[in-house]
């Protein structure tokens, strides 16, 4: 049986004038890897920010873990500009911010790496597991949850040594070579404790080898943490190679979907990669 | 292991003998009069300065309401504090509210205890209500983003000098005359503690308040939060709330301080709490260094024991031999003030500790460093 | 209140309005370019303020304004120079601080110059000459001021939109990196920023002072902040909202004083502030922005 962690109804997503995304219909497998490609400005960042609740997005629904975390519909002045593809709109507002998305269990990475630059390696994953902390800021401060501070200290010298950073542990997060703040930002997005990672062009700028590398690092952290993995990548050597199904945008609109035998041979992708040809 | 122990008993050797400098100053206070003062202006701005530090350097809203919680803070414990024979000389314009006189009656005719602990429940009564004041703007203020929110906090300190100086709150602040008549500081423990080091015992248990807040899992969180608000959210910390923790307990800090700076001048009025004494204290934490707290306490004794004392001297005409030098004469000190302290925000930028804090490591390490120079040259 | 009351003070408004929409232009150009709440702006009213009183000592009034405009508008650019420009790549923080610490620098060193003692600030006859239309009465200076208000900026706007260094002002302030790579000298666009800035500010001084009378070192810090208002009233960057704004703040000022309610005045402002801050970022007329994650 097909089990759904994640999925998208109808999303639009309009700036404006501007449609981003358009009627995004997306839905997760648990337990597998789901990869978004499309070319530049194809909407694909724009989706994760309406996914992990960045943006409220203009019309329809976002569902994860069978728990409805974000919904909206043409509202004010977007009502009278509205200009998606799917036309009925929503009913409810559902509103939640990007930490209670996180510690709901979704968490993300970003294109641009966005660690914690002054603080060590050791700070930005231990920070990660202060959204689950029990104890409030009075018994956290006379250092009255001992226990749950000495498990998040284990917990977070447990986590770096399972993804190779224990070494680099007491190093200021920003020194670290780009290769290794990739993994970091990994790491730290595992810290909260996810049951669905959000990977946003995870191999960008990066040399073959290191992308063969943080291949083997997603299936490996896929398996041993019980994740399903959803991301964004141009590198397609990488997502052929990891992905079991792949959505393809371009100009907002979804123009394919499958596994990545089917997508690889779609005319329409490869007109989009390709452009058009006229003649 | 043993490192730690070594470096825990220096601390107890190092506050030990300041305890003993603070009773010998005790003893001696009248030889030693800008000293004391010195010290005790310089304890209440070094808690001024670590609140504020909460703020700009570890959470990183920056925030010019400083003056403005410090007021709250000063105003509730000078209301509450002068004397109930002193009322009709302090307020002897407009005379005071009946609700205030009858108040200080009841406390007046209390158990002997605690009119003895009353002082210290003025001065967390002045921080509770500004930490309640803090909640309520901050659900206002804090969504706004640097800058903007810099100016807000700057408006919010205006409004409540406007509100405290008021002709419409006369009776109870006294409007623009000011309240007098503060008594000093309290003695704590039934005067084992002279009434002189009682800003020292208070100010010193915020402050290790703050460091263990800092150091503790929403300190760290605050920290977050000034290195990338937006990664911060996506690592589910909730934004507005640790904002506003941050921004509550530096008020509540504020305000105590602000509380002790009305014992310490006797006298307050709202002119006090006006911009300047916000920029002063801002410029404190940026010679500290943002984000050190034991820069900002270093720092506010060094600079209110410069502009109080070592530089009073530019204010005096100066004569060697019969020439007068010139410059020298009132408001020079202020200037040269200044000066420097543009030279640190242009060119020491990290302040005096950067964003490090005191350690004995690090002393050590220098001192032994030092020496093995010392021996090279042997 | 009698409508000739009312009128009265609402004459005098304007007149207040027209000296702040002049500094609050100063505010919204520099803001517009550096994102930088020019903390100084203000000091530098004041400084113009004393300037003025040495400048009328020995030199015939049209000189000495000449001189005191001259002078402001080179402190205006010498302090970018100093204070600002070496801090172009730090964090937006430091820079905030360095304008608060010229600020300091400033008021302390008038102190010293000047004492704190308030100066009386000379009077131009003509401009002090009193009218009288009906039964409203107001000195030419209050008639002045709206007008000469609006001249300038009217100039200013055509310079800003009609010419090329406006264009390349338009432009950092669009996009400060891009720009920079397009071959427009930043450096220059600021020194005309802070100048532009800081002339108004010398007119909006001479303006001021002569209705008030009297100058001390720290007569700039609130009407600066309020003028800072009336910028972000009007939606930061926006040079029409920055008048708008100072006429308003001005008008509203002046009415709640003649009712009494003179301590709230300053409040009023902040609390104006506030409110918009949280209603309507952008101001009046400024444009939204989207911020990318």
């Amino acid at each position: 049986m097909k089990e759904i962690l994640l999925k998208t109804e109808h999303i639009t997503m309009q700036f404006g004038g501007v449609v981003a995304v358009d009627d995004l219909n997306i839905e997760i497998e648990k337990d597998r890897i789901t990869a978004l490609i499309g070319p530049n400005g194809a909407g694909k960042t724009t989706a994760f920010n309406v996914i992990t609740g960045g943006y409220q997005p203009s019309n329809g629904r976002v569902t994860f873990d069978d728990l409805v975390i974000g919904e909206n519909y043409p509202r004010s002045k977007m009502k009278k500009i509205y200009n998606g593809t799917y036309k009925t709109p929503f009913e409810k507002q559902v509103v939640n911010t990007p930490d209670k998305i996180t510690r709901l269990g979704m968490a993300r990475t970003f294109q641009n790496i966005r660690l914690f630059k002054d603080l060590t390696v050791f700070e930005n994953v231990l920070i990660a597991k202060h959204c689950h902390i029990k104890a409030g800021l009075f018994r956290s401060t006379f250092m009255l949850n001992r226990e749950e501070e000495a498990k998040m200290l284990e917990d977070t010298e447990a986590l770096l040594e399972r993804v190779g950073l224990l070494a680099n542990r007491d190093e200021k997060s920003s020194s670290l070579p780009y290769g290794k703040q990739r993994r970091l930002e990994i790491a730290r997005a595992l810290a909260t404790g996810p049951k669905l990672l959000l990977l946003d062009e995870p191999a960008a700028g990066m040399n073959p080898k290191e992308t063969e590398e943080l291949s083997l690092f997603i299936k490996e952290i896929k398996e041993s943490f019980n994740l399903t993995v959803f991301l964004i990548e141009h590198h397609m050597n990488l997502v052929m190679d990891i992905s079991d199904t792949i959505y393809v945008l371009d100009y907002g609109k979804t123009i394919a979907q499958g596994t990545p035998a089917e997508v690889q041979n779609d005319p329409a992708v490869i007109r989009a990669y390709l452009g058009v040809d006229e003649a | 292991m043993l490192k730690i122990k070594r470096n825990h008993l220096y601390s107890i050797i190092v506050l030990t003998l300041l305890m003993v400098f603070l009773y010998w100053l005790n003893a001696n206070r009248l030889q030693n009069g800008m000293l004391v003062s010195v010290l005790q202006k310089g304890v209440i701005l070094a808690l001024v300065a670590v609140s504020m530090n909460l703020l700009n350097g570890f959470t990183g809203l920056f925030s010019l309401g400083q003056a403005g919680f410090m007021s709250i803070g000063a105003y509730t414990t000078a209301i509450l504090l002068i004397p109930v024979q002193n009322l009709d000389g302090v307020y002897y314009m407009n005379g005071v509210h009946p609700a205030i006189r009858a108040f200080k009656m009841m406390v007046a005719s209390s158990p002997e205890f605690i009119q003895i602990i009353f002082p210290f429940i003025a001065l967390l009564l002045g921080g509770l209500l500004a930490a309640f004041a803090a909640a309520i703007v901050g659900i206002a203020v804090l969504r706004l983003k640097s800058d903007y929110l810099a100016i807000a906090t700057l408006g919010l300190s205006e409004i409540v000098r406007a509100i405290f100086s008021s002709p419409q709150f006369d009776q109870v602040t006294n409007g623009s005359y000011g309240l007098n008549k503060i008594p000093n500081f309290p003695p704590m423990l039934w005067g084992a503690i002279p009434s002189l080091i009682t800003p020292f015992i208070v100010v010193s248990i915020c402050i290790v308040f703050i460091v263990f807040l800092i150091k503790s899992s929403y300190g760290r969180a605050f920290k977050a939060i000034r290195e990338d608000e937006i990664a911060a959210e996506a690592m589910g910390i909730n934004l507005f709330k640790h904002k506003s923790m941050s921004f509550i307990i530096s008020s509540f800090f504020s305000a105590i301080a602000g509380g002790l700076l009305a014992m310490y001048m006797r006298s307050i009025e709202a002119k006090t709490f006006s911009i300047t004494l916000t920029y002063d204290i801002l410029l404190i934490v940026v010679i500290g260094g943002i984000g050190s707290v034991t820069g900002s306490v270093l720092s506010a004794f060094l600079v209110t024991a410069a502009k109080e004392w070592w530089l009073r001297f530019f204010d005096q005409p100066l004569l060697i031999g019969s020439w007068q030098v010139p410059l020298f004469r009132t408001g020079f000190r202020m200037v040269i003030f200044s000066i420097l302290l543009m030279i640190v925000v242009l060119i020491y930028r990290r302040g005096i500790m950067g964003t490090n804090e005191f350690s004995w490591d690090r002393i050590l390490k220098r001192l032994k460093f030092k020496r093995s120079k010392e021996g090279g040259k042997k | 209140m009698s409508m000739t009351t009312i009128l009265q003070h609402c004459l005098t408004g304007i007149s207040l309005g027209g000296a702040y929409a002049l500094i609050a232009i100063g505010y919204t150009l520099v803001y517009g370019i550096l994102r930088l709440i020019n903390f100084a702006h203000g000091d530098i009213f004041m400084m113009a303020g004393y300037f003025m009183i040495f400048a009328l000592t020995s030199f015939p009034w049209p000189i000495a304004i000449l001189i005191t405009l001259v002078v402001t508008t080179l402190m205006g650019i010498g302090i970018e120079r100093a204070a600002y420009k070496p801090l172009r790549s730090a964090p937006r923080m430091s820079i905030m601080i360095s304008a608060i610490g010229v600020s300091y620098l400033l008021q302390n060193l008038s102190t010293y110059l000047f004492t704190a003692i308030p100066r009386g600030y000379p009077e131009i006859p003509f401009l002090k000459k009193i009218f009288q239309m009906g039964e409203l009465s107001a000195s030419f200076v209050t008639i002045l001021t709206p007008i000469l208000t609006i001249i300038l900026v009217v100039i200013l706007m055509i310079l800003v939109n009609k010419t090329k260094t406006g264009m390349a002002m338009r432009a950092v302030s669009k996009d400060f990196e891009t720009a920079k790579l397009m071959g427009i000298n930043i450096n220059r666009v600021i020194s005309v920023t802070f100048a532009i800035g800081s002339f108004l500010a010398g007119v909006g001084s001479i303006l001021y002072f002569t209705d008030r009378m009297s100058v001390t070192p720290f007569s700039g810090t609130l009407p600066g902040l309020k003028c800072f208002v009336a910028a972000v009233f009007g939606g930061i960057g926006n040079i029409p909202g920055a008048v708008v704004g100072g006429f308003f703040i001005g008008i509203v000022e002046t009415l709640l004083v003649a009712l009494g309610y003179s301590t709230f005045s300053d409040a009023f402002t902040f609390f104006l502030l506030i409110v918009m801050l949280l209603v309507r970022p952008t101001g009046l007329f400024g444009e939204k922005t989207v911020e990318k994650v």
